[in-house]
C-alpha cells in the first residue's frame, strides 16, 4: 500500500470519528428509560421546549439497560438512568454506575424515604399496590391485611400475577422486612394456597378476572385500576363498576409502595443538564402530569392530584426505606421458588 | 501441477475468510458459553433445589407439542401444494406463508382479547345462559396447550417452505420407476418422498423449534415457566446475570446436542436429485372430494394462524386504537430498511460459508459452521448482551487509540449503532439463511462443479454460473425469512437499538407490555402488512425461478 493511501484512509478514518464527536457536544442530555416511551416522552418534550436542552432516549428493560450501562463503562452515553421500581434502583446503586447528586431542589420536593440515603438516586412518582375485590361477593369489612389473604376463608378465591413480575417481587421484599422471611414463607405458600387458577397476564387481566367472577380477590397496582376509570371504553366502565378499591394493613404499616425514579450516571458528560431535567420531573406541573396521565401518586406532596385519585381517599402508606426492596429482592424470588408461587 | 497448486491456495483463501467471519459471528455466542468456566453460583443450586425440573420438563413439553403440530401441518400442505394438483392451489401455495410474518406473541394476544374470561366469547357465553363463570366448560387459553397452538399456528411455515421445496424438487422420474416396481401411490410417499424430502423437514422442523426454545413473549403472557423464562428470572428477578448466562449455555449445549444427533442419525445418506421440474402430467390430479379435504387441509392453518388475528387486529384498530399515522411511517420505515439490510448480509454470509464448506469440508470449517447457527436458539436478550461485550471492548481499544494519537474523545462508535443492531440480527439469524442456502447447495451434485471446474472455470465462475441461477430459489427463500424475523424481532432490537430510534416491533410491545393491548393493535398489524408485501413477492418471484428452471 502507498503512503499516499494510507494517509487518505488515517484522515478519512479521523474525519468519521470527529464528525461522531460534533454529533455528541452540542446542548443534550441522553436518557435511557425502562419506562416506556409512552409514559415519559410527553415529559421530555416539555422539558426540550422550556429549556432547549435536545433530550435523546432508548427504552428498554432496566436489567439490560443497566447491563448495557455497565458494559459501556466511561464511555457510556447514558446521564440519566430511568426505571419504574425501587428495586432496580437500588441494583443500580450496589452495580457502581450511579454518581451522587447534591440538589436543594430535589432534597425539598422529594420526601426522605422516597430518595436514596446517599443521594445516588431519587422517586419521581409513587406507585400503591393493594388489594382489589368482587363487590358482589366480598364485603370489605372482611378485608385487613395482607397477611389475612393467606387466610382458609379465601381458599380458590384470589387471582394473582405470575411472580416474575417485579412488583411482587419488590411486595414480597417488604413482607420480609416487615415481618421476617419465616413468616413471610409461611404466608406466600399458604397464599398460592389460595388462588383459583394457575398465575398469568397482567394486572389489568387480574382485575379483569375479578370483574368476571373468576375470583374474587386480586392484588394489583392502582394506576391499572385508575386507567379503567379513565377509559371511555363500555367493557373498562363494566369492570370498574364490579371491582372495589381497599386500603390494607392501616393499623399497623400501611399500604405497600413503589416508586419510579431515576439516577444521574458516574460517567454523565451531561451531568448539569441531567440534574436538571430530573429537578424538571419533581416540579408541581410534573409531578401533577404523572398524576394526571397515568393514576400515579406524587412524590411532592403540594401537588394536585387527579379525581381517580382523591376518589379512593387517603390512606396509611408503608414508610419503609426503599433500598430494603432492592437488598431483599433476591430473597423474595428465591422465597416464591420455594412456595410454589409460579 | 501449477494450475492444481493455484486452485488450491484459493480453497484455502475462501476458506480462511470464512472461518474468520465465522469466528466473529460466533463471538456473541462463545461470550455467553465462556460464562461456564467463571464457576457456579449458589443461584444454581436453588434453582435446581427449587423450579429447575418444572422449566426443563414445560419446554419439553412444548417442543414435543409445537413438533407435532408443525409437522402436521406443514408436511400435509407442503404435499398437497406440491404433488398435487386441484382448484385453489395457487392462492393456497403463497397464502399458507401468511403466519410467517405475525410475530407468536400477537397471536397470543390476540386469542387471548377474544378466548379469556373477560372476551367477548365468553362474556357473551354468560349473557345468554346466565351462567357465571367456571358453571360452563370453556378451554383455558392462557395454558401450555395454548401456548403450543400459538407457536405452531405462527411456526409450521418454516416446514412447509422447506419440504415444499423439497417435494418440488423431487423427480418426478423416480417415482414413476418407483410405482412400475409395484408402489402404490401411499407406498411410494411413505417409502420414497417422505425419506428423501426429510432432510428438509428436519432442517425446517430445527427452525421452528430453536425458534420455540427463544420464545419468551408468548410463554411469559401465558404464564408458562419454560427454561426461557427461567433465563430471564434469574437475569431480573434473581439479579444474577452470569448464572443466566450460564443457563442460556446449558440451553445452547442441549440444542447442539440435538443437532449432532440429527446430523450423526443421517451420514450415510446423501440426497442429491437432479432437478428437473415435474412435468403436469405426473401432478396428483385431485378428484371433487379429495380437493374438498385438500381445501379444508389448507384452510385451517390460514384462517387460525393469519386471517383470524390478521382481522381482529383490524377491527380493533379502526374501532377502538387511538395512532398517530405520522409516527407510524417513520417506525414502517425503519423496521422496513432494517429488515431489508439485514437479510441481504445474512443470505451473503451464508453463502460464504456454506460455500466455504462445500469445497473444503474440514472439521474445523463444519463446527464454525455449526457454533454460528446455533445464534437462532438464544433468547435474545442474553445474545444482546453477548454483543455488546465485545463490541464495547473493541470500541474502548478505538478510544484509547483515539486519544492516545489524536487527544479526542470519540465515545462509543459501535456499540449503540445500527451496526450493532445489524451484527445481532446476522448472529441471531444466520441458521436460518444458512439453513436455506444449505438445501439449495445440497441439490446441486458436487460432480456438477467438478466439471466445471475441470473445464478450467474458477471457484467464483462456477458459483455466478452454476450455483446462483440453480439456487434462486433457495436463496429467495432465505432472504425472505430473514426479513420476517427482523421484522418481528423484539428484545435485541430494544437493548442494542441507538437513541431515539423505534421499530414498529418495538412500538407494539411498549404498549403491549403497558397492558394497553388494544393500542398495540395498529403496530401489530402494520408488522404484519409490511411483512406481507415481501412474502407475497418473494414467494412469486420462488416459483417463477422454479418454471423458468423447467423450460
Amino acid at each position: 500500500m502507498s503512503n499516499m493511501r494510507k494517509t487518505t484512509i488515517k484522515l478519512a478514518t479521523i474525519s468519521l470519528l470527529l464528525t461522531c464527536n460534533i454529533a455528541q457536544a452540542s446542548s443534550e442530555v441522553n436518557v435511557y428509560s425502562a419506562r416506556k416511551e409512552a409514559l415519559i416522552k410527553p415529559l421530555l418534550d416539555k422539558f426540550e421546549q422550556s429549556t432547549g436542552i435536545t433530550v435523546n432516549l432508548i427504552t428498554g428493560k432496566a436489567d439490560a439497560l443497566l447491563q448495557r450501562i455497565r458494559i459501556e463503562g466511561k464511555a457510556s452515553p447514558a446521564d440519566i438512568f430511568i426505571t419504574v421500581d425501587a428495586g432496580r434502583l437500588q441494583r443500580a446503586k450496589e452495580a457502581g454506575i450511579l454518581q451522587a447528586i447534591d440538589s436543594e431542589i430535589l432534597n425539598a420536593n422529594i420526601p426522605q424515604n422516597l430518595r436514596d440515603s446517599d443521594n445516588l438516586w431519587f422517586g419521581l412518582s409513587q406507585r400503591a399496590r393493594t388489594i382489589f375485590y368482587s363487590k358482589a361477593n366480598v364485603n370489605p369489612s372482611q378485608l385487613t391485611s395482607y397477611e389475612d389473604l393467606a387466610d382458609k376463608k379465601w381458599r380458590g378465591r384470589i387471582c394473582l400475577r405470575s411472580s416474575n413480575n417485579i412488583y411482587n417481587q419488590s411486595l414480597v421484599a417488604s413482607m420480609i422486612d416487615n415481618i421476617g422471611a419465616e413468616k413471610t414463607l409461611t404466608w406466600a405458600t399458604a397464599l398460592v394456597n389460595n388462588i383459583a387458577k394457575p398465575p398469568a397476564g397482567g394486572d389489568t387481566d387480574q382485575l379483569k378476572a375479578v370483574a368476571a367472577g373468576v375470583c374474587d380477590i386480586t392484588i394489583s397496582n392502582t394506576y391499572y385500576f385508575g386507567r379503567l376509570m379513565n377509559s371511555d371504553k363500555a367493557d373498562d366502565k363494566k369492570v370498574v363498576e364490579k371491582v372495589g378499591l381497599f386500603w390494607p394493613n392501616q393499623n399497623d404499616r400501611g399500604v405497600h409502595m413503589n416508586v419510579s425514579g431515576a439516577g444521574v450516571t458516574k460517567y454523565a458528560r451531561h451531568k448539569d443538564n441531567a440534574i436538571k431535567l430530573i429537578e424538571f420531573m419533581t416540579s408541581a406541573e410534573s409531578q401533577a402530569w404523572y398524576a394526571a396521565v397515568n393514576s400515579e401518586f406524587p412524590v411532592l406532596e403540594t401537588a394536585p392530584v387527579s379525581k381517580a385519585l382523591t376518589s379512593w381517599g387517603s390512606f396509611k402508606a408503608d414508610s419503609i426505606a426503599l433500598n430494603k426492596l432492592g437488598e431483599n429482592n433476591r430473597q423474595a424470588v428465591e422465597l416464591m421458588d420455594k412456595a410454589g408461587w409460579k | 501441477m501449477n494450475a492444481i497448486l493455484n486452485r488450491y491456495k484459493r480453497i484455502h483463501w475462501l476458506s480462511g475468510i470464512a472461518l474468520i467471519i465465522a469466528l466473529v459471528l460466533s463471538l456473541p455466542i462463545l461470550v455467553v458459553t465462556s460464562s461456564l468456566f467463571g464457576g457456579f453460583g449458589p443461584t444454581l443450586a436453588h434453582l435446581i433445589d427449587t423450579v429447575l425440573s418444572d422449566y426443563v420438563i414445560n419446554s419439553l413439553l412444548l417442543l414435543l407439542g409445537v413438533s407435532v403440530g408443525v409437522l402436521l401441518i406443514g408436511v400435509p400442505t407442503a404435499w398437497l401444494t406440491s404433488v398435487c394438483e386441484f382448484k385453489g392451489k395457487t392462492l393456497f401455495t403463497w397464502a399458507l406463508l401468511l403466519p410467517l410474518a405475525v410475530p407468536a406473541y400477537i397471536v397470543a394476544y390476540t386469542y387471548t382479547g377474544i378466548l379469556d374470561y373477560a372476551g367477548p366469547v365468553q362474556n357473551t357465553i354468560r349473557e345468554l345462559s346466565g351462567l357465571n363463570y367456571g358453571e360452563y366448560y370453556f378451554f383455558e387459553v392462557r395454558s401450555l396447550g395454548g401456548a403450543i397452538t400459538m407457536l405452531t399456528l405462527v411456526l409450521y411455515p418454516y416446514v412447509y417452505l422447506l419440504a415444499r421445496a423439497a417435494f418440488l424438487e423431487q423427480s418426478s422420474n423416480v417415482l414413476e420407476v418407483c410405482r412400475t416396481l409395484g408402489y402404490s401411490r401411499k407406498q411410494a410417499f411413505w417409502r420414497l418422498s417422505l425419506p428423501m424430502a426429510r432432510p428438509a423437514i428436519i432442517a425446517g422442523l430445527t427452525l421452528a423449534l430453536m425458534e420455540t426454545l427463544a420464545d419468551f413473549g408468548t410463554v411469559q403472557y401465558f404464564g408458562i415457566s419454560t427454561f426461557t423464562t427461567g433465563i430471564y428470572r434469574t437475569f431480573y428477578g434473581l439479579g444474577d446475570p452470569t448464572a443466566a448466562s450460564q443457563l442460556a449455555s446449558i440451553l445452547l449445549t442441549f440444542v447442539a446436542f440435538l443437532i449432532i444427533l440429527e446430523r450423526y442419525s443421517r451420514r450415510q445418506h446423501r440426497y442429491h436429485s437432479s432437478s428437473e421440474q415435474r412435468p403436469a402430467s405426473a401432478l396428483i390430479q385431485l378428484s371433487k372430494k379429495q380437493s374438498c379435504w385438500a381445501w379444508i387441509v389448507c384452510l385451517i392453518p390460514i384462517c387460525f394462524g393469519f386471517l383470524i388475528p390478521a382481522s381482529v387486529l383490524s377491527y380493533w384498530s379502526i374501532t377502538q386504537a387511538s395512532f398517530d399515522g405520522q409516527q407510524f411511517i417513520g417506525l414502517a420505515w425503519n423496521s422496513l430498511y432494517l429488515a431489508f439490510s439485514a437479510a441481504i448480509v445474512a443470505v451473503l454470509l451464508s453463502l460464504l460459508l456454506v460455500y466455504a464448506k462445500r469445497i473444503k469440508s474440514t472439521a474445523l470449517v463444519v463446527s464454525a459452521n455449526t457454533v454460528v447457527g446455533l445464534g437462532y436458539a438464544l433468547p435474545g436478550t442474553i445474545i444482546a448482551i453477548g454483543i455488546i461485550i465485545p463490541l464495547a471492548w473493541l470500541d474502548h481499544r478505538i478510544i484509547e487509540f483515539v486519544d492516545h494519537y489524536f487527544k479526542i474523545d470519540v465515545g462509543l462508535v459501535l456499540s449503540g449503532s445500527l451496526f450493532a443492531l445489524l451484527f445481532a440480527y446476522t448472529v441471531r439469524f444466520l441458521a436460518v439463511s444458512m439453513g436455506a442456502v444449505q438445501t439449495g447447495f445440497d441439490k446441486i451434485k458436487p460432480n456438477i462443479d467438478n466439471s466445471a471446474r475441470s473445464l478450467g472455470h474458477t471457484n467464483l465462475q462456477v458459483i455466478g454460473k452454476i450455483h446462483f441461477p440453480l439456487m434462486r430459489g433457495s436463496m429467495l427463500t432465505a432472504l425472505l425469512i430473514v426479513f420476517v424475523d427482523v421484522l418481528k424481532e423484539l428484545p435485541a432490537t430494544l437493548i442494542l437499538r441507538p437513541f431515539n430510534f423505534n421499530t414498529l416491533a418495538v412500538h407494539a410491545y411498549e404498549l403491549a407490555s403497558d397492558e394497553r393491548l388494544i393500542d398495540a393493535a395498529p403496530a401489530s398489524i402494520m408488522i404484519v402488512a409490511v411483512g406481507l408485501l415481501p412474502v407475497i413477492l418473494l414467494s412469486r418471484s420462488i416459483s417463477n425461478s422454479r418454471a423458468q428452471k423447467a423450460l
